[in-house]
């Protein structure tokens, strides 16, 4: 079990990275933030908090900022999400809270929610006040979390509020699953990831790291907990599957992502192509050039119009320098022991709306680095070997099927939430799961008679 | 061509924008960079027995982020000796001839104190005197300014001893702190004077410092009530200035005070019955330039009213001021929400429902939230629908809470909450219940948007009648 930690202390990083990384939306300042905050109209059951997963009260905490009552503000953020001040940076807030502002409609600027809850949590973290809750009367009951994820957290976070033991299981050596290691430093540093895991610990949610969670340790865990919480989240990445692809010089975006944030690697060659156009694929392109890469290609399939990043992802990498290149698709890694090239096959579209090689001579894309990001895998599959057959954790194409409103699974001992649930969402979808979860097992556990402990 | 040449009591003004006496009219070097700005007059800051102001002197109170919506002083009348303010009066108006110069007056209620003031005023060459009965801070606790004011024998009695030695036009300008302006403003009348201005500052207590529990402004850790001016101040200023306007034995040529900031304001006073108009706090907030645009904007407005005077339109909106007993019951307006205009903030229906009469529902789209309800709350068990069987606010925002949503994904999820639509949803459009409005006003008050909410006329069918009218009907038909 651990000790009370400090987990921001052990942030490494460098100087450099953090320098190329500033932040891609800057605090506001007092002023600005006052301003801005009376800019909000204080709408009545407001589209913003209708369109955050977790029903953040947004007009309410916005309204506290123009009042000065900054405590109030972030109390308000937190009572809907735990992990308001990572989302505060993490989230696509143009397609969520500042996406479905009425201001749109009124040929104004939406408010800008998500640098105004930053502000709110950044003063909660420089005022030093831990959290503004209290772990609940202790019930006795304990829950084991899989994944150290914004899903895990937010359940534990609920579970703790409720007097409920919340250990988690995390394979990495620190907390906050892709928080901490996945998210665009420029978005999301790996600091600030941990500064709010700390205070999570503070709560008294307990880690053990370092610790894989296969089909056995889950059937123990199973055995010796009153529930289970599966917030794994998704697999590795897709292989691209032609040849080459062992060659030194190729790598996946989760790693190269994880990499340069944790300070495991600080600079990349020259030229360098990501697979795929989804928001990770671009977080990677991005961070391509700004570790010094002269050329960034980003290579995927189909057009700009059918890329499921979203459009100011896409904006957001043109302006940083990335190229991208439609309508082609790997065919071969070509390299002599270190990857040298890539070799692209044109693709056109058939009658029924496929996607098949074009006739013609392939390109050769001369590259020192190849990052795939064509999407994860899931690794739920474990899971449904624990339970008895008539009560299996029941999965759909990998993903964890669980009841919406209590992340109950089909086996009522486990519950689940985010990435592993949903195929792969955002970090605050994540956070809403959990916390439905959170509140979910805590209930079950209650209703639950005596005795019934651990009925394997 | 309009203009906005005028006069006033007797005197004739280049325009009818005048500073009030205050700070701006402190000296002559300022009055007379005033007129250069283009200011049509100037009271002088009020003269009397020399005084030593306190530090610091000013607060004001900001609202939603804008600066100064209201404004507070403890000043007193001019710390300058009276002489150097008389003989800078003099120069002042050798220098600009055209230009009005009015002293206010204030001292010792002694009758040969007023004549000896009032001859040296006079003598300094000024337009006109203005009485300050209407300080209220420091001076009254003296037996001057408001101390004056408040009492109408003494006001009444001091404007006669002025009168009787003036030989220029004689203003008394008036304090709102009293129950009813217009009983200083008969006696004034009484008393002789040529005309009014209205209103003097109200007593306040702009804020209170909530670190160290001291009011401002702060004069060593203690405050005292100062007066009140602003643009919060422009409704009470605008009512006193109708209510004395009205009252024949209190009219006489008024000069309009209070809030006055643009042209709009002016206009506002002048069609209550205001000849000239004075301006202090938005001077001191903005410099005197902002006399520009109260002239443009002016100007512009009697063009396209046709006004070629201000007389042409002075005191119009005094006879559409009636007590309340004079207005039509069988008058009836109802409240229109334009959907095409609505941008979906409810503002109107949490205000409808907490604030006027629960008639504004958000039942466009058929669901489970558009049934009747019964009861509005679980702790008001009446077991009947609440008054017009719709959810509550707080039932609307529960059922809102638990819905479950995600992220959109691009190309998935193409209508989810955060599509930036330029559409409002049908969903979050109210709907105003016509037959229970009461046409209060209240939703098109509160609504951001322009013309997004009217206010339509309902025919009742019925012939105007009053409130004196049904009460003497009702007694002709007892009788």
């Amino acid at each position: 079990m651990s000790e009370a930690t400090n987990f921001f202390s052990k942030a490494g990083g460098s100087a450099e990275v953090a320098a190329r990384f500033a932040d891609l939306h800057p605090p506001l300042e007092k002023t600005a933030a006052v301003t801005e905050a009376l800019r909000c109209l204080y709408c009545f059951d407001a589209p913003c908090m209708g369109a955050c997963p977790t029903h953040i009260d947004v007009p309410k905490f916005i309204k506290k900022i123009a009042s000065g009552n900054l405590e109030g503000s972030a109390r308000t953020i937190l009572e809907a999400n735990i992990l308001g001040a990572s989302c505060s940076r993490a989230c696509p807030v143009q397609v969520l809270c500042e996406g479905a502002c009425v201001m749109h409609r009124y040929n104004k600027q939406p408010i800008e929610i998500g640098r105004l809850q930053r502000f709110a949590m950044d003063a909660l973290h420089a005022s030093g006040d831990p959290l503004p809750f209290t772990p609940g009367a202790d019930t006795g009951k304990r829950v084991a979390l899989i994944g150290g994820g914004p899903a895990s957290l937010a359940c534990a976070a609920e579970l703790r509020r409720r007097g409920v033991r919340a250990e988690i299981f995390d394979a990495r050596p620190l907390p906050g699953g892709l928080n901490t290691y996945g998210i665009a430093e420029y978005k999301l540093p790996l600091a600030e990831s941990l500064r709010e895991i700390d205070m999570l610990a503070q709560l008294g949610v307990e880690f053990h790291f370092d610790t894989m969670v296969d089909a056995a340790r889950l059937a123990e865990l199973e055995a010796s907990y009153d529930a289970v919480f599966l917030g794994m989240g998704l697999g590795a990445i897709h292989k691209l599957g032609v040849a080459g692809e062992e060659l030194e010089g190729v790598t996946n975006a989760l790693d190269f992502i994880a990499g340069y944030k944790s300070g495991t690697l600080s600079d990349v060659p020259a030229r360098v192509a990501v697979i795929g156009a989804g928001n990770t694929a671009i977080d990677a392109a991005n961070a391509a050039i700004r570790l010094g890469a002269k050329e960034v290609h980003m290579v995927y399939r189909r057009g700009s119009q059918e890329m499921s990043a979203f459009g100011f992802e896409y904006e957001h990498a043109r302006q940083e320098g990335v190229r991208f290149l439609w309508h082609v698709t790997p065919v071969k890694v070509v390299g002599e022991g270190k990857v040298t090239a890539l070799e692209l096959a044109r693709l056109e579209y058939a009658e029924d709306g496929s996607l098949l090689p074009k006739e013609g001579p392939h390109i050769l894309l001369e590259v020192d680095l190849v990052v795939l990001a064509i999407g994860q895998g899931t690794h739920a599959e474990f899971v449904s070997m624990a339970g008895k057959d008539s009560s299996k954790v029941r999965l759909e194409r990998g993903r964890i099927v669980i009841d919406r409103e209590t992340g109950q699974t089909s086996n009522p001992k486990f519950f689940a939430g985010g990435d592993c649930t949903n195929g792969g969402r955002e970090v605050v979808d994540a956070v809403a799961d959990g916390k439905r979860a959170g509140i979910g097992i805590a209930v079950w556990l209650a209703a639950k008679p005596e005795g019934q402990h651990a009925d394997a | 061509m309009p203009t906005l040449e005028t006069t006033f009591a007797g005197i004739k003004c280049l325009n009818p924008f005048w500073l009030a006496s205050a700070p701006p009219t402190n000296c002559g070097e300022q009055i007379m960079r005033a007129f250069d700005a283009g200011w049509g007059g100037a009271v002088w800051k009020t003269i009397g027995e020399q005084v030593t102001n306190v530090s610091s002197r000013y607060s004001s109170i900001d609202w939603n982020g804008q600066k100064m919506m209201g404004f507070n002083n403890i000043e007193l009348i001019s710390d300058r000796p009276p002489e150097v303010n008389l003989r800078e009066m003099a120069e002042v108006k050798r220098r600009y001839p055209k230009h009005v110069v009015i002293a206010s007056l204030m001292v010792e209620s002694k009758r040969e104190v007023w004549h000896e003031m009032v001859q040296r005023a006079e003598d300094a060459g000024v337009d006109g005197l203005e009485l300050n009965f209407g300080c209220p801070h420091g001076m009254s606790e003296r037996g001057m300014g408001s101390a004056v004011g408040q009492v109408p024998e003494y006001c009444e009695q001091i404007t006669g001893w002025v009168k009787e030695k003036a030989r220029t036009p004689v203003i008394v300008k008036l304090t709102p702190n009293i129950s009813d302006i217009r009983m200083a403003a008969r006696a004034a009348k009484s008393g002789g004077a040529d005309a009014l201005s209205a209103i003097n500052t109200i007593n306040s207590i702009t804020g209170i410092d909530l670190e160290t529990l001291e009011p401002r402004p702060n004069v060593d850790g203690k405050s005292s009530h100062g007066g009140y001016c602003g643009p919060a101040v422009k409704p009470i200023a605008l009512n006193m200035v109708q209510q004395v306007m009205s009252d024949p034995l209190a009219a006489l040529p008024m000069s309009g005070i209070g809030g006055i900031g643009s042209w709009q304001d002016a206009a506002e006073f002048m069609l209550l019955g205001a000849g000239t108009v004075q301006v202090c706090t938005a001077a001191m907030h903005f410099g005197y330039r902002i006399v520009e645009d109260m002239g443009d904007g002016l100007l512009a407005w009697m063009r396209r009213k046709g006004y070629e005077t201000i007389d042409d339109f002075r005191g119009l909106s005094l006879p559409n001021m009636r007590e309340w007993k004079n207005l039509n019951l069988n008058f009836r307006v109802v409240a229109e929400i334009h959907a095409d205009k609505c941008i979906g903030c409810q503002l109107c229906y949490t205000a409808c429902w907490d604030g006027a009469h629960q008639c504004i529902h958000l039942d466009r789209v058929d669901g489970g939230m558009a049934q009747p309800v019964m009861g509005t709350d679980p702790r008001y068990a009446q077991h009947e629908a609440n008054p017009h069987g719709k959810p509550t606010p707080a039932m609307v925002f529960a059922q809102s809470v638990k819905t479950i949503v995600t992220t959109p994904i691009p190309k998935l999820d193409l209508d989810g909450e955060g599509s930036n639509s330029a559409v409002t949803p049908l969903a979050r459009i109210p709907r105003v219940d016509v037959d229970e409005c009461v046409g209060c006003n209240l939703c098109s008050l509160v609504c951001p948007v322009p013309e997004c909410i009217t206010m339509e006329r309902v025919e009742t069918g019925l012939p105007a009648q009053t409130w004196a009218e049904r009460v003497a009907s009702a007694e002709s038909v007892k009788a």
